[in-house]
């Protein structure tokens, strides 16, 4: 064995002729990992296409408006002639994530505020896993209590029968406190020392430095986290469907039966047969909430730059 | 210049717009050491870096100029980086030892490069390990992790493992500048040592150290190569006064 | 004066809601417990359920959602692997790559229930493989995958440059020192986040009502053959998991104990969860130690 290689070598390259080890090497893995690339890329435009297709065929073949889908207030697919006004459940979809959203977004400011300013080490140890708990709990099990103590509750304490917009929004601000908690809490962790050090120097209170200072700088993340929040709720199915009652019209309390894009399709899909002008409503439905998702990416970027400038 | 000569011609390196290298042409003869020397940001690590075209990892960096290496110049986009590479052992600055054990360490880029039979493996390891004067301090433990041993063990593991590979030149980023007096010393007997068998270039912000184990040395600054010359003479008598200053320590 | 007031007075509403997340917590955590423990029992884990009579278990569903989980992250792992190592070393920064980052956020933004219908559209009828396990893991996978691939990218991100630098410097190819090098490096927090993301693959339900379906065969625990339709291990099966089988008996049960098998069912799911999420933390721990052989 030479150990020692003495002289300054050339390359032995000339030696072989097949393609070097390192080189097929090489090559194969690149072509593995541009493969699974590719199969992202498909995926994401075969859903697109699959689904676009699908929820495009009723206003193409079967003469459904647009506007009547958009706008209409009555979904009677077995009604002669039969009427597909989705209105009712983007209401729902709507009404139920934002005021998820509302009750949300305060308690999460605050879980933050709290990890971050007021106690960081109680935070740290009892608070955050406590938040990491509750987004790891599946959203079925969520649907579960709300039936079972959401809803009686609100059955006696208000009038009704305790499913409704309420009952389905309570579950969701529970569900998407995690998101907005989390995006807010990086986004205070992240904020330069001096920044509140400097207030706190000129002699201000916790609370006035907290509210003059901090919170001005921190409101795009905070909306970034409150509107990733709103995308969570607005996609959620099975919880919603649960606790909402599914009553296919808008609701004149917060306290009425009502439903949404997520309810009616979990509902009536297994139900339909395929290619039935009923079942491609329902995949129009599943069009709008996949333009939604479009949407709310579109407005988690606009404000993550934002968050950057 | 000779065939198995290892030279610089003209090489410019730039970050971006920056330049960070101007037009450097060096000579490194075999076996003996040459120390890199200059104030912070003068472009030495840069250069060393670019002998075994590790610069390549920095998007925005960009090499002109030829370096020549046993023939060929690996400046070239055709070159095969990963041959070359294996020609050329690097050491950092701060050791990097892999998160693998002390034998699989030095093993593992031997093995990639066609050492299969396991004896010959075990005694190569032990061959490298004994050159870097590591084996009578790790026999007992050498499949236990790296990331075990010392700062200065680690480093001196670190030149066992680029021994493996049986390179000829051997680049040095400040080897022993995150290391106490003890382990410095041990890795500078090493160098001395090595250059037997190794064309050595290395990069220093030690004076004393590129004074005491550097056969030759250049100064670089702002970029620009200014002097390069025998150890001795730089350090007794250099013609340039910038050089002079700056080995007197009047500056960097 | 009026400054301090204030100060304490937000300061205690601060707290207040802190106080009221974690009864909020405590109390859902509390109830699943009260109401679920008393009704799981050995018999409840592993028997059939009873479609109109009491004191049926969830057996079948327990090991769907096992399985089902193995066969999904068989799928997932080496696709998220490769995807995330292209993210992290091979992107050249340029629309291309700014592209494909806007393809995992959307990917990792559709609704479950969303990819779910696709599950059924191309999966089970255009592909045609049914209301089936696959079909259950396949969409999974879609829905699962973005997570890998970001948690992949970011944990060979963390990985020192010098590692990587070592491993080229050694004369290696770039995918040999990704796969030698940075990937046993990185492999505790990717182990971590795999574990995690399993706890969120084994409670998922929207996605799978229209891909694995709402109901099993009649199983036959002592038949192992994968290939008859009654086996266990068929996975070409339709198979009802934990969590779908919470859904179901909640919208449409029968059985008169129907509240106590959803209880008993959610306890069991999120102690699973709980433990996935502690199991995770250790393991991540454990494999770090032994890697890094640090006592």
């Amino acid at each position: 064995m030479n150990l020692p290689a003495s002289e300054v070598r050339s390359a032995p390259a000339a030696k072989e002729r097949r393609i070097p080890k390192h080189l097929a090497e090489e090559w194969r893995g690149r072509t593995y990992v541009y493969l699974c690339v590719l199969i992202m890329i498909v995926t994401i435009f075969s859903i697109v296409y699959f689904i676009a297709s699908r929820g495009l065929a009723p206003f193409i073949s079967h003469g459904v408006s647009v506007s009547e889908m958009m706008f209409g207030l009555e979904w009677r697919p077995d009604g002669e002639p039969a009427v597909f006004g989705a209105l009712p459940f983007l209401f729902g979809s709507f009404s139920t994530s934002l005021l998820a959203a509302v009750i949300a977004a305060p308690l999460g400011l605050c879980a933050s505020l709290f990890m971050t300013e007021i106690m960081p080490k109680l935070g740290k140890t009892v608070l955050q896993p406590g938040i990491e708990l509750l987004a790891g709990i599946p959203s079925v099990v969520y649907g579960f209590v709300g039936l079972s103590v959401i809803v009686p509750f609100l059955r006696d304490v208000f009038p009704g029968l305790g499913v409704g917009v309420l009952a389905g929004s309570l579950v969701l601000s529970i569900m998407i406190l995690p998101t907005v908690t989390t995006v807010s809490t990086d986004a205070l962790r992240s904020l330069p020392r001096g920044l509140k050090e400097g207030s706190m120097a000129l002699g201000a209170t916790r609370w006035q430095t907290i509210s003059r200072i901090i919170l001005p700088t921190l409101l795009p993340s905070l909306l970034t986290g409150v509107v990733l929040g709103i995308a969570r709720a607005f996609g959620e199915a099975l919880a919603v469907q649960m606790v909402i009652g599914n009553a296919p019209h808008i609701p004149h309390s917060l306290f009425e039966s009502a439903a949404t894009l997520t309810s009616i399709i979990t509902l009536s899909m297994g139900n339909t047969t395929s290619g039935s002008l009923h079942n491609n409503a329902l995949w129009s439905l599943a069009l709008m909430l996949l333009l939604m998702t479009f949407v709310f990416v579109f407005v988690v970027r606009m404000l993550e730059r934002r968050v950057k400038r | 210049m000779s065939h198995n000569a290892f030279y610089t011609k003209n090489l410019s390196v730039y970050y971006g717009e920056k330049q960070a290298v101007r037009k450097v042409s060096m000579e490194f003869p075999n076996r003996e050491v040459v120390a890199l020397i200059g104030p912070s940001g003068c472009g030495k690590s840069t250069f060393l870096r670019s002998l075994n075209r590790m610069n390549d990892l920095i998007p925005a960096a960009r090499i002109e100029g030829e370096v020549w290496i046993g023939g060929d110049n690996i400046c070239d986009p055709n070159t095969d980086v990963v041959r070359l590479r294996q020609r050329i052992g690097m050491v950092w600055q701060r050791a990097n030892p892999f998160h693998k054990s002390i034998y699989e360490n030095v093993a593992f880029g031997a093995r990639y490069h066609g050492t299969r039979n396991r004896k010959e493996l075990a005694a190569l390891v032990e061959q490298c390990l004994r050159k870097t004067a590591l084996w009578d301090e790790v026999k007992d433990r050498l499949h236990q992790s790296a990331l075990a041993l010392s700062g200065g063990q680690q480093q001196r593991l670190c030149i066992a493992r680029s021994l493996a590979v049986r390179p000829s030149i051997l680049l040095m980023d400040e080897p022993a500048s995150a290391l106490d007096p003890v382990s410095t010393a041990k890795i500078e007997e090493l160098i001395a040592e090595l250059k037997k068998d190794y064309s050595i270039v290395i990069v220093t912000h030690n004076m004393q150290q590129a004074a005491r184990i550097s056969d030759k040395t250049a100064f670089f600054f702002l970029g620009d190569l200014i002097e390069y010359d025998d150890t001795q003479k730089m350090f007794t008598n250099p013609t340039r006064k910038s050089t002079d200053d700056y080995i007197s320590g009047r500056f960097g | 004066m009026r400054a301090k007031t204030i100060d304490r007075i937000a300061t205690g509403v601060i707290v207040a809601v802190a106080v009221l997340i974690m009864a909020v917590l405590a109390s859902l955590i509390g109830y699943l417990l009260f109401r679920g423990l008393p009704h799981i029992s050995w018999h409840f884990l592993t028997s059939f359920p009873q479609a109109i009579k009491a004191g049926g278990g969830i057996g079948p569903q327990l090991f769907n959602s096992i399985f089902l989980l193995v066969l999904t992250m068989i799928i997932t792992i080496p696709l998220g692997l490769g995807a995330g190592i292209y993210m992290s070393e091979y992107a050249k920064r340029g629309p291309i790559t700014n592209f494909i980052r806007l393809v995992v956020e959307v990917l990792s933004s559709f609704p479950s229930i969303v990819v779910g219908l696709f599950g059924l559209l191309v999966i089970v009828n255009t592909f045609n493989l049914g209301y089936s396990l696959l079909s259950g893991a396949l969409a999974l996978t879609v829905f699962n995958l973005p997570m890998m691939v970001r948690l992949t990218e970011q944990s060979l991100r963390s990985v020192p440059q010098e590692q990587k630098e070592a491993g080229l410097a050694l004369g290696m190819s770039r995918w040999k020192t990704i796969t030698s090098v940075m990937l046993p490096v990185a492999l505790p927090s990717i182990v971590t986040g795999t574990v995690l993301a399993a706890g969120r693959v084994f409670g998922e339900a929207a996605a799978l009502l229209f891909t694995a379906g709402m109901s099993s065969p009649r199983l036959d625990f002592t038949d192992w053959n994968p290939l008859h339709p009654t086996s266990p291990l068929n996975p070409m099966r339709p198979a009802e998991t934990l969590a779908v089988h919470i859904w179901k008996i909640n919208s449409e049960g029968l059985a008169p104990d129907a509240g106590e098998i959803a209880a008993g069912a959610s306890a069991v799911l999120v102690i699973t969860i709980l433990l996935f999420n502690l199991g995770a933390r250790w393991f991540g721990r454990v494999l770090y130690r032994k890697l890094t052989a640090s006592k």
